[in-house]
């Protein structure tokens, strides 16, 4: 291991948690994506996993463990807004994949949280590149086509922590998913008509039952398009304490998400969105955000045939909240500071593009009260940068997760450290790496 | 090339007629280059940063281009009777190669009616060739333009063991994939390694069911291809009648002339060294090792070989065969001498080769490796051009070769910048400071790209 890389490890930010329950960061650039904005030379503290205090100039908290962090910059955790992490260990081993269901019996209340694993490989990978936060979604049902709700609706999201501490769900359930747009119409019978059918009509059955809850009990009531479970959930995206969000792409079919959120009193969300710029002031008028895939330029097919580079500073200009992460997700979620760094090689502003990864996301999921920005009272999540954070080169030093300092080491790293040794007379099975 | 003149000169032992003199003449292959460089202009690129492609960088220093070609390259140079392009604070690289992309055999819309790149029938489908599925209208050809690329190979998929011949193109928009064609470029030869052809196969109860399915399949057909080979050179020798000419076996026969390069998609690293011995047993190379997310373990192998390896920055994770990718993988290749290439496999990741690049820098600077600018754009120029036998001739900015060069709007390894100018043969094919001047493919008539979306 390179010497000045070990220096960095041990010295500086090595930190044994048992006693670190209050933390002071000196020295630093600090981009709260709060109201105190960018802040020089600051302390931050941490106390039982939350921040205490954000200031310029603050003292060292006393029987603290200090670290000094001049000439770095630090900014709140990254948040994967959708995917797989945690749910999904190998792409092609079907063992290992749980975001999909293939059965007709669950739609709206298939609760991949269930399923989540903490100990994933893909957390210890994705972390130590500043992720701190993930909404973890369900994938579009595999089987499909006959119109059953489950397959249009593919149940519900949650948000987790990345970080070691027990507990892992920051938020269980708060999103369901909706399939719309040419995965919608494939999945419902064939246009997007009957997708839009499918789920209009759970929506009204759950709307239904809510009123007749006691004459459905006695069976005295028609039957419903999907189980109690779907429509107690979709009762809860009624009441508005879930959100929907819409994978949506064609510009047309955010305008009819639009619509639909509006009749039903339903908190909506934009996933995808390649053509949200050409509805961007219907959008921000709506106040629903939008998940953009940040660097898909091309028409994969008609309903992305304008998508463009610049669709985040086209949504900014127009009062659009937005996060990156539709196209970087699971694996890649990692690679969300691409396309916020991207979005603003085309024309957004550095500091939109850093509340785009942070803030926002936590906004969309309603979790902002506890993280997504450097503030006190909120979960310390933070990520220390030796160089700007969004720039392609940059990976983080040291990341902070409900306070606690991660371990920087996962599986690349230790297959890295393996062969970055020099053959020896022994095979590579014999070199023993130390995590 | 030498193949078809001896399929022409083969011909012409058969039919005694007139007529078979003017056969013989090159121009006569069906499917050559049809390219023709676009209009250019004398033009100095005036005070740069320089990338060379051979390991140099050049601080305030001018390229001078005249008909197609890299005239000088130095400080100062004489201005007179050229257009001078003031490139003050611009870096200057060779123009990006991309060893592996599906544009045009999977073009956008990827609709099915598109899907034109796995001959997914048989295992050996060595006869098919890709340039025959290159739709030319692809929106990406134009879009890879804007980052960057001046020349790639479109290769067939990986669903077969053989999966056909791969063609590169130089990336300036034709009516034909004749008129894209790089000239003088040797054909791919894609071979698959993996997952993909047993999964394929074997799930139609086929072989290859296993991966040693997979090599008794490659070795039965190079057998075959030897005794091809015996019956065209006893042909030559006048000792023998010509055999049928056998389309399958003209490609392989190819490869084990030199006329055609073995691209070998291989993920892990106990493969590649089973395929370096298929290759030994049968005496051919193997060019490169496309994806080869395990190539950092056998580094000094691929060194020895002199193989390329052209990979991923950063892709891991999706199959099994990807589970050990690595970010440094670029790097520990680069230090053992071993010759690396990033490729991109992707429509979207060919705009950004630059950006993969940087990733490895990145990572390797964590770990003590630098790996300067100079020495990384190798990895997308002049070891890319290695892989597809076009090094002669484009992939460094030198005196002689062609002037294939991309203007950046700064270091190009940063997130922020962006591929200002590019030049293919001397002509400034592509502008970002003069939109209206840019490709636009038919299909993007009316489209975002149409107005600069796809920039």
């Amino acid at each position: 291991m390179n010497l000045r890389y070990m220096l960095i490890c041990l010295s500086v930010f090595s930190i044994n948690p048992a006693i670190a329950d209050t933390i002071s960061i000196t020295g630093a650039t600090v981009h709260t994506v709060g109201p105190e904005g960018t802040l020089d030379n600051a302390t931050i503290i941490i106390k039982d996993g939350h921040i205490i205090e954000v200031g310029e100039g603050l003292p060292v908290a006393e029987g603290s463990t200090h670290i000094n962090a001049s000439n770095k910059i630090i900014t709140p955790g990254l948040f994967s807004p959708l995917g797989e992490i945690g749910l999904s260990e190998v792409g092609a081993v079907a063992g290992t994949n749980d975001a999909t269901q293939r059965g007709k019996e669950f739609a709206a209340s298939f609760d991949v949280a269930d399923a989540f694993n903490p100990r994933s490989l893909v957390i210890g990978i994705s972390r130590v590149d500043g992720i701190t936060r993930a909404g973890i979604t369900p994938q579009a049902s595999r089987s499909g086509g006959d119109g059953n709700a489950s397959h249009v609706i593919s149940g519900l999201g949650s948000v987790v922590h990345l970080g070691s501490k027990p507990g892992f769900l920051t938020k269980r359930g708060a999103i369901v998913v909706v399939n719309f747009g040419e995965s919608g119409s494939a999945l419902s019978g064939g246009s997007r008509a009957t997708a839009i059918q499918v789920l209009t009509t759970a929506l009204d059955d759950a709307a239904d039952y809510h009123l007749n809850q006691a004459a459905f009990e006695r069976g005295d009531r028609r039957a419903y398009s999907v189980s109690s479970g779907d429509l107690e959930t979709l009762g809860d995206v009624l009441a508005g304490t879930k959100a929907m969000l819409f994978r949506v792409n064609r510009a047309i079919d955010i305008t009819v998400v639009l619509r639909l959120a509006k009749d039903y009193g339903i908190k909506a969300i934009i996933s995808g969105g390649a053509e949200a710029w050409m509805v961007a002031g219907e959008i921000a008028k709506s106040n629903v955000p939008v998940i953009l895939d940040g660097i898909n330029n091309l028409p994969n097919n008609f309903e992305r045939i304008n998508a463009r580079l610049d669709s985040a500073k086209l949504l900014a200009d127009a009062g659009v909240s937005f996060t990156f992460g539709a196209g970087a997700q699971t694996h890649n979620a990692r690679l969300i500071t691409q396309s916020a760094g991207n979005a603003v090689a085309n024309g957004l502003s550095w500091d939109e593009a850093l509340m785009a990864i942070t803030l926002r996301a936590a906004e969309i999921w309603e979790v902002d009260e506890t993280v997504g920005s450097l503030e006190p009272g909120k979960e310390a999540d933070l990520v220390i940068w030796g160089a700007d954070p969004l720039e392609i080169t940059s990976y983080p030093e040291q990341v902070f997760i409900k306070g606690e300092s991660i371990s920087m080491h996962n599986r690349q790293t230790l297959l890295r450290d393996r062969y970055l040794q020099v053959p020896d007379e022994k095979p590579p099975a014999f070199i023993s790496i130390n995590n | 090339m030498e193949i078809l003149s001896r399929i022409v000169l083969t011909i012409c032992a058969i039919f005694l007629v007139t007529g078979c003199e003017t056969q013989k003449d090159s121009t006569t292959n069906p499917f050559d280059s049809t390219y023709q460089a676009l209009p250019s202009e004398a033009t100095i690129l005036r005070g740069g940063t320089i990338l060379t492609g051979t390991g140099a960088r050049l601080e305030g220093a001018d390229v001078l281009m005249r008909d197609g070609t890299i005239i000088n390259i130095g400080k100062e140079l004489d201005t007179s009777n050229t257009t001078v392009v003031d490139v003050n604070g611009k870096w200057i690289t060779p123009g990006i190669i991309d060893v592996h992309s599906h544009l045009g055999v999977y073009p956008s819309p990827g609709v099915r009616a598109h899907s034109d790149g796995n001959e997914a029938t048989a295992p050996n489908t060595a006869e098919v060739w890709a340039e025959h599925s290159v739709w030319p209208q692809d929106p990406g050809f134009v879009a890879a333009l804007a980052g960057g690329v001046t020349s790639l190979q479109v290769l067939p998929g990986s669903a077969n063991l053989f999966g056909g011949r791969g063609v590169t193109l130089k990336n300036v928009p034709g009516q034909s994939v004749m008129d894209m064609k790089f000239p003088g470029a040797p054909h791919g030869l894609k071979m698959a390694c993996g997952e993909n052809p047993k999964r394929v196969y074997g799930s139609k109860g086929q072989s290859p069911a296993t991966r040693m399915g997979s090599v008794a399949g490659y070795r039965s057909a190079w057998i075959d291809a030897v005794e091809y080979r015996k019956k065209l050179n006893a042909a030559d020798n006048g000792k023998d009648e010509p055999p049928k000419r056998d389309l399958k076996l003209e490609t392989l026969v190819g490869v084990l002339d030199g006329d055609i390069l073995v691209h070998n998609h291989c993920y892990r690293a106990d493969e590649m060294a089973v395929m370096f011995e298929i290759a030994k047993e049968f005496d051919y190379k193997i060019s490169a090792f496309h994806h080869g997310v395990e190539a950092y373990k056998i580094a000094d192998l691929l060194r020895q070989n002199d193989t390329c390896a052209a990979i991923w920055a950063d892709w891991y994770g999706f199959k099994m065969e990807a589970f050990d990718g690595i970010r440094e993988n670029a790097a520990i290749l680069d230090r053992a001498g071993a010759c690396t290439v990033i490729h991109s496999d992707s429509a979207i990741g060919i705009q950004r080769l630059n950006q993969e690049t940087a990733k490895v820098i990145g990572a390797a600077s964590q770990v003590g490796l630098d790996i300067p600018p100079e020495r990384a754009i190798s990895w997308i120029t002049s070891n890319a051009a290695k892989a597809l036998g076009i090094d002669e001739v484009t992939g460094t900015l030198e005196a002689g070769k062609m002037a294939d060069i991309t203007v950046w709007d700064g270091n190009p390894f940063s997130v922020y910048t962006k591929a200002q100018k590019v030049y293919v043969d001397g002509s400034l094919v592509y502008d970002r400071d003069n939109p209206s001047a840019n490709p636009v493919t038919d299909f993007s008539l009316g489209t975002a790209a149409w107005h600069g979306g796809a920039q």
